[in-house]
């Protein structure tokens, strides 16, 4: 099992996101005396992570806080998220790296649009799988009626465990409930210690995006970080674009020699064959490499204000190369506007070598950036074949 | 076999910013102020060019009250790479800057002035998410504006791995490749590494001044006059000498100094830094103003 968990809160805002993160952090005793000083009752947990003068002011969550807190069973990263609509991209920002969403939801008000709408987006970032944390069960009187209806309300296609808790009294997030006896099941923290995801970046095809060229007396090293897969010396390899092959003559992890190496190592490999290679080109086992396309398809989230159009040029960010490209179809027609998500096919003008996003969540990734003033304007999954 | 450990994701992605930085910017630098979080910046910085040697200068922005020992590490462990000195110190002399005693927030004109006198477009700090809440909101590429300031509500969503390095002329973007490290986790990392700190790291007897229920030592900031007691002291923190206090400790070894901060109930800064005990937003003013 990973020892190291990344996960993220979703869910409307006012449901208790902030709070159960609050509680979390307080009932592993993970927060330090001089921070737990500004706790004066529970309901002032959310201030353990709503950090920003704006968002303490208006008592709301406006962007993501990363906090770091450990059980001896596991350590976690966790992205607290706002709940906003006009803030999801601040959620989707901290949901695309987690194994695991937490979604919280008001027991009195059940499964919003904005609940759905955050299971829609992690499902989209293909999060393995999601904790539906029906909060507030104080204020429903800890039915488990009410619990039973919300847990059956929420399609996710990943795995998804219903939770019933109060974050405001900690029932069922670090201790199990004195109040709902009708629940058998994990708290929070004990299935966050326990859960799988699923996830074993080994088990893909190597790929080894350069992002840097060592130049040492000659020699030419080409650096980057392998995002799945075992790379070994003496492996046939291609490099694409271009499509030249050769053999893995040597590989540095971060400066030490080693026969082979596998994400997410740091490394540097050395090419039998003196090839064209430079920052953007993709290494890859000449047998498992990806294809190459200039017609990118992907679905994308629109994360700003400026509506995203067809024919509007753009740069696509895929790994470590940015090419210039045109938008030249988008599913529903119009325009893409904030917070909107939708298929799109881009003409890049270049090759690019692809994974489908539901293959790697790095190979499979791209940016749309503004080539005006380099804003980040979409986030794409990519679709292959 | 093929398994990871936690400091080796942590040492891989601190490296992968690196690169990225490296690959994508014209004259990155790294701000090493000698302090632990810098110092494992470049053995990471190190490792990730090898055997190259770091393809970026070093800039230490002085403040003129630091340790006398953490100046006699800089000078030894930055001896044959490029290090640039920015100095309050100067400033001050020719009346640029106000001669106040705490310098903590000195520091800002003087980078400011070296970012942009060496056209540096990407500058590496090594701050982390878990030390300060207004930290915990920045992103590992932190985009700012002509004057240096951080605007909270404009931040570039970040997803992924992809950082969106793309900055207008004058602009520049500071990058952490530490983020989501913790205290713990770089101690583990000096630890396993065997990485070399300034010795005011580790347990030692030193005169000390109680000043707002943390240990100063004494100097312009203070302490003349004031009661000096001798107390066996490390610092969590190195920052300058009038603003970052002592904490009372027996830990000689990376070893034992990982023993004492896992068993601590007082994060680094809430022990250490009188500047952020000032105010609840201290941290995120000094960021809006260009702060690190
Ligand atoms: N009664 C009750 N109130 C709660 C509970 N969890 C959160 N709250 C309150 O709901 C409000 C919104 O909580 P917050 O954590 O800021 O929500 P967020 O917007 O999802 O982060 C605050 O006033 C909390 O004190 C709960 O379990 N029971
Ligand atoms: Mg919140």
């Amino acid at each position: 099992m990973s020892t190291l968990l990344r996960l993220a809160t979703a869910g409307s805002v006012d449901d208790g996101k902030s709070t159960l993160v609050g509680r979390l952090l307080h009932d592993s005793k993970s927060v330090m005396s001089d921070q737990l000083e500004k706790i004066a009752s529970p309901s002032d947990l959310a201030l353990l992570t709503d950090g920003l003068r704006a968002e303490r002011e208006q008592g709301i969550t406006i962007d993501v806080a990363y906090r770091y807190f450990a059980t001896p069973r596991r350590r976690f990263v966790l992205a607290d998220t706002p709940g906003h609509v006009q803030y999801t991209r601040n959620m989707v920002t901290g949901a695309s790296t987690a194994e695991l969403v937490v979604l919280v939801v008001d027991a009195r008000r059940g499964v919003t649009e904005q609940t759905r709408r955050h299971a829609a987006v992690a499902g989209l970032l293909r999060v393995p799988s999601l904790v539906l944390a029906v909060n507030k069960m104080d204020l429903v009187g800890w039915s488990e009626e009410v619990f039973a209806a919300i847990a059956d309300d929420l399609d996710y296609p990943g795995e998804v465990t219903a939770i019933p808790i109060s974050a405001l009294t900690g029932d069922n997030v670090v201790t199990p409930s004195e109040h709902m006896d009708w629940y058998a099941g994990p708290t929070v923290l004990e299935f966050l210690e326990t859960a799988e995801t699923g996830e074993d970046l080994t088990a893909l095809p190597a790929r080894l995006p350069v992002q840097y060229v060592i130049k040492t007396r000659g020699r030419r090293a080409y650096a980057g970080q392998l995002t799945g897969g075992i790379l070994h010396v003496g492996e046939r390899v291609v490099v694409q674009p271009g499509g030249r092959t050769t053999t893995v003559a040597g590989i540095d992890v971060l400066g030490e020699p080693v026969t082979m190496a596998w994400a997410p190592q740091s490394i540097a490999v050395r090419l039998a064959d003196d090839l064209d290679v430079s920052r953007g080109a993709l290494i890859s086992p000449a047998a498992t490499a990806p294809g190459t396309t200039r017609e990118l398809r992907a679905t994308v989230c629109h994360l700003h204000e400026k509506a995203l159009t067809v024919g509007e040029k753009v740069l696509v960010k895929h790994t470590t190369r940015t090419v210039h490209a045109v938008v030249e179809h988008i599913g529903t027609g119009g325009p893409l506007g904030v917070n909107d998500i939708g298929d799109v096919v881009v003409r890049t003008a270049a090759d690019l070598a692809v994974d489908d996003y539901a293959e790697s969540r790095i190979t499979g990734a791209c940016l749309l950036i503004d080539p005006g003033d380099g804003a980040t304007r979409s986030a794409g999954m990519i679709s292959v074949g | 076999m093929t398994t990871t450990t936690h400091l080796e994701a942590l040492e891989a992605e601190a490296a992968h910013i690196m690169r990225e930085t490296a690959g994508e910017f014209d004259r990155p630098v790294l701000l090493f102020s000698g302090g632990k979080d810098s110092i494992v910046m470049l053995h990471v910085a190190a490792k990730a060019f090898a055997p190259a040697p770091v393809p970026f200068p070093l800039l230490h922005v002085d403040t003129g009250h630091n340790f006398p020992e953490v100046i006699e590490f800089r000078d030894r462990v930055t001896a044959g790479l490029r290090l640039e000195v920015a100095s309050v110190q100067d400033y001050i002399d020719r009346g640029a800057l106000p001669d106040v005693p705490e310098r903590n927030g000195l520091q800002t004109t003087p980078l400011l002035d070296a970012i942009e006198a060496g056209g540096h477009d990407a500058v590496f700090g090594g701050g982390r998410r878990d030390e300060e809440k207004a930290r915990a909101k920045e992103r590992v590429f932190s985009l700012r504006d002509e004057f240096g300031g951080w605007d909270p509500r404009r931040q570039r969503p970040e997803l992924w791995n992809l950082y969106n390095g793309r900055h207008n002329p004058g602009e520049h973007v500071r990058v952490f490749p530490l983020s989501n490290w913790t205290e713990l986790d770089v101690w583990q990392y000096i630890a396993a590494e065997d990485i070399a700190l300034p010795s005011i790291y580790y347990a030692h007897e030193r005169a000390v001044f109680d000043r707002r229920g943390m240990w100063l030592c004494p100097g312009a900031w203070g302490g003349h006059g004031e009661r000096l007691v001798r107390r066996t002291v490390r610092y969590r923190t190195v920052g300058d000498m009038s603003c970052t206090g002592a904490v009372e400790s027996a830990a000689r070894t990376p070893g034992e100094v990982i023993e004492e901060i896992a068993a601590s109930r007082i994060t680094e800064r809430g022990a250490t830094r009188a500047d952020d005990r000032l105010a609840e937003a201290a941290m995120e003013d000094r960021k809006r103003e260009g702060y690190f």
